[in-house]
């Protein structure tokens, strides 16, 4: 069974640019029904036929949790990307019709937190608009340190400060601005859980602070997607449904098995969940694992792979799938 | 299906008993004629019209009755429905869930009705009716979790999901095969499943906590579990051993057939939508082996399923000193012939 199986057919009614690199889509049932509740920091994973191409890209859910007459997420445009913001941009208006998955939460809030610390950076704002609806209808405490480059390019940042003043602090580079993490860190009450959401730097740097402090493991929570690397393509021989696939240059190891007709698992497609981990039978060559998923020494084994983010240069692969 | 729903008992007297027709929608576990653990998940999709399968909280002709032996059981013990304070929104996306696919699959019995979060259920079998406001606890005479499991078979474990496990935060536990919420409450995964035997060595949980951890909205999962009861008791609870423990030495050759029972789980796993918990609802279902005979596949396997299980498991089950006595008696049902695959009862 494939877990990204619980699939829902939807129309886009609005598409808002939100600035020169942000647009904002709103999702309506095609039936006209009302949307699954969720839980804030949850994603959807959207469909796109990109001239022939399917793509499937994760994307965190930003409107109000409870309201479940749409759902709305806001894509970054990436020009060096392999297409999927840019289709998303450049193909999505008004009336287009597409297939999301249900909500999958893998950037939970913790809900015995007695406070909520929230760090942002760039389109790593989405997830905490949810959660700071969510928290906000349940008198929830939280605090958002939110790092953005410029007034120009801070998507969100005047709805978050006027709805939200005591809680929100905005941080502009272009004003070399930063967060004071370590005062930031060791000011905060007993309980307080800490979320991070933003490149790969900004997360690096708040899990290695909150540990040299000695915050718990449990209490700091981050996220972050990655976006399947392009590389050489290469070829994979699919044991189980006997069949040899070649990976494009802008394709991932997981869609150009799902494009072979072979139902794969898969949750995050970002190299995160675990869902779609592959048993490896043979190779001969060398793996680029671009996972956050797997240990160093299942690495180091040669026995697994992870579809949706990780490649492989050399002869022959061949995988249990 | 139009329920006649029985006035019977689960203690005391014991006049549990299936009908025919229940006899028939029994959920038999075994799909050939021997048993080993696996992480036997499937998707809990509505399938086998009349099936236990076909609703997703099955209501059946024991409702009144369980739901008055819970009652008891609870005035008895509070300490069987606990919700740590960081689970009452899963309490609510519970209360939801049930209550939402309740008045879809059985409208004739259930009616929910929503103005924005004032709401209007109405319990037709229990005579219950209550307005009250969704996310207000001031407003129903119980916690949410506790208000609508005692208006629902089987038992609820509602599970927290947070550092890649599982936490038992939160239950009613009333129909327990022998395990405690009160010793499991603030346990993980990987802790209460401790005492079974043979299952971690096989990498049975490492591979069943990625499975549920990674259960969906909107795509529940189920599993059997099975064990064997003496006498219908629904509370075979470890707090309450020393009064249904001792009942397992009144079976007899003779007995066998209306004291010794197959009780069977049907596990599902759902994902709550606004708490991201799981919510494990555990219903059992009872057949004395008199009633589980009538259909003679059935009669058959489960002779040889019983007689070719491992020690330890029927040690852990809790039923190997009796097992001499359920194995002679079945073998009289077991003609050598050979059963069909599946567990559905041969067409008559």
């Amino acid at each position: 069974m494939s877990a990204g199986t619980a699939k829902i057919a939807v129309t886009v009614t609005d598409v808002v640019k939100v600035n020169e690199l942000v647009t904002r889509f709103r999702f309506a049932r095609t039936d006209g029904g009302l949307m699954p509740t969720f839980s804030g920091g949850a994603h959807t994973v959207v469909e796109m036929n990109d001239h022939g191409t399917t793509r499937l890209n994760p994307y965190s859910l930003m409107s109000d949790p409870s309201d479940r007459s749409a759902y709305t997420i806001s894509v970054r445009r990436d020009d060096a990307g392999r297409g999927g913001s840019l289709f998303m941009h450049n193909h999505v208006t008004p009336g287009t019709e597409m297939v999301i998955s249900n909500p999958v939460n893998l950037f939970a809030l913790d809900l015995r937190a007695r406070k909520h610390l929230m760090i942002a950076g760039g389109i790593g704002i989405t997830p905490f608009l949810a959660q700071i609806k969510q928290l906000s209808a349940s008198n929830g405490r939280f605090e958002l340190h939110y790092s953005v480059r410029s007034k120009a390019l801070g998507s969100y940042v005047d709805e978050l400060t006027e709805h939200y003043t005591q809680n929100v602090h905005v941080y502009y580079d272009d004003q070399n601005q930063a967060i004071d993490l370590e005062h930031l860190l060791d000011g905060q009450p007993l309980g307080t859980h800490i979320y991070v959401c933003g490149p790969k730097g900004m997360i690096n740097w708040v899990r290695g602070k909150a540990e040299e402090l000695g915050w718990p493991r449990e209490a700091v929570h981050h996220e972050e997607f990655l976006s399947p690397a392009s590389g050489k393509p290469f070829e994979v021989k699919l044991a189980v449904s006997n069949k040899v696939i070649t990976v494009g240059e802008h394709q991932s190891l997981l869609e150009a098995i799902e494009a072979a007709g072979v139902d794969a698992p898969y949750l995050c497609r970002g190299g995160a969940c675990g869902q779609c981990e592959t048993n490896v039978i043979g190779y001969d060559g060398k793996f680029l694992h671009n996972d956050h998923w797997l240990s160093d020494e299942e690495r180091a084994s040669g026995q697994k792979i992870m579809p949706c983010v990780s490649r492989f240069e050399g002869k022959t692969l061949v995988l249990d799938r | 299906m139009g329920l006649n729903f029985k006035d019977e008992t689960f203690r005391g007297d014991y006049t549990f008993s299936n009908s025919p027709q229940q006899i028939l929608r029994f959920p038999f576990p075994f799909h050939e004629d021997s048993y080993m653990y696996s992480v036997n998940m499937e998707p809990h999709t509505s399938n086998h019209p009349g099936s236990v399968y076909e609703k997703r909280f099955d209501v059946d002709e024991h409702y009144l009755s369980e739901m008055r032996d819970r009652a008891m059981v609870l005035a008895d013990d509070p300490l069987r429905c606990q919700s740590l304070p960081h689970m009452t929104l899963a309490g609510w996306d519970l209360l939801e869930l049930i209550m939402v696919a309740k008045s879809e699959d059985y409208p004739d019995l259930f009616e929910l009705h929503r103005d924005g979060n004032n709401w209007h259920w109405i319990n037709k079998p229990m005579g219950i009716e209550q307005k009250f406001v969704f996310l207000d606890e001031t407003t129903l005479p119980y916690g949410p979790m506790e208000y609508i499991t005692r208006q629902t078979q089987g038992d609820f474990a509602v599970l927290d999901q947070r550092d890649d496990n599982l936490w038992m935060d939160a239950g009613m536990v009333t129909t327990q095969a022998d395990w405690s919420l009160d010793f499991d409450i603030g346990m993980n995964f990987f802790e209460w499943h401790a005492p079974v035997p043979k299952a971690h060595e096989m990498g049975i949980f490492v591979r069943a906590l990625k499975f549920l951890l990674n259960v969906q909205q909107g795509a529940p999962a189920r599993r059997l579990n099975w064990t064997m009861t003496v006498n219908p008791l629904l509370d075979t609870s470890p707090e309450n051993y020393s009064k249904w423990g001792v009942q397992k030495q009144e079976l007899t050759a003779e007995n066998v057939g209306q004291k010794m029972h197959l009780r069977v789980e049907l596990q599902t796993f759902y994902r709550l939508p606004r708490s991201n918990a799981l919510v494990f609802p555990i219903r059992a279902y009872l057949i004395k082996m008199d009633e589980l005979v009538t259909v003679p596949k059935w009669g058959r396997r489960f002779h040889r399923v019983l007689r070719d299980l491992p020690v330890e498991l029927a040690t852990y089950k809790g039923f190997i000193d009796n097992r001499p006595k359920i194995v002679e008696w079945l073998s009289k049902y077991d003609d050598g012939a050979p059963t069909s695959p599946g567990v559905w009862p041969d067409p008559e």
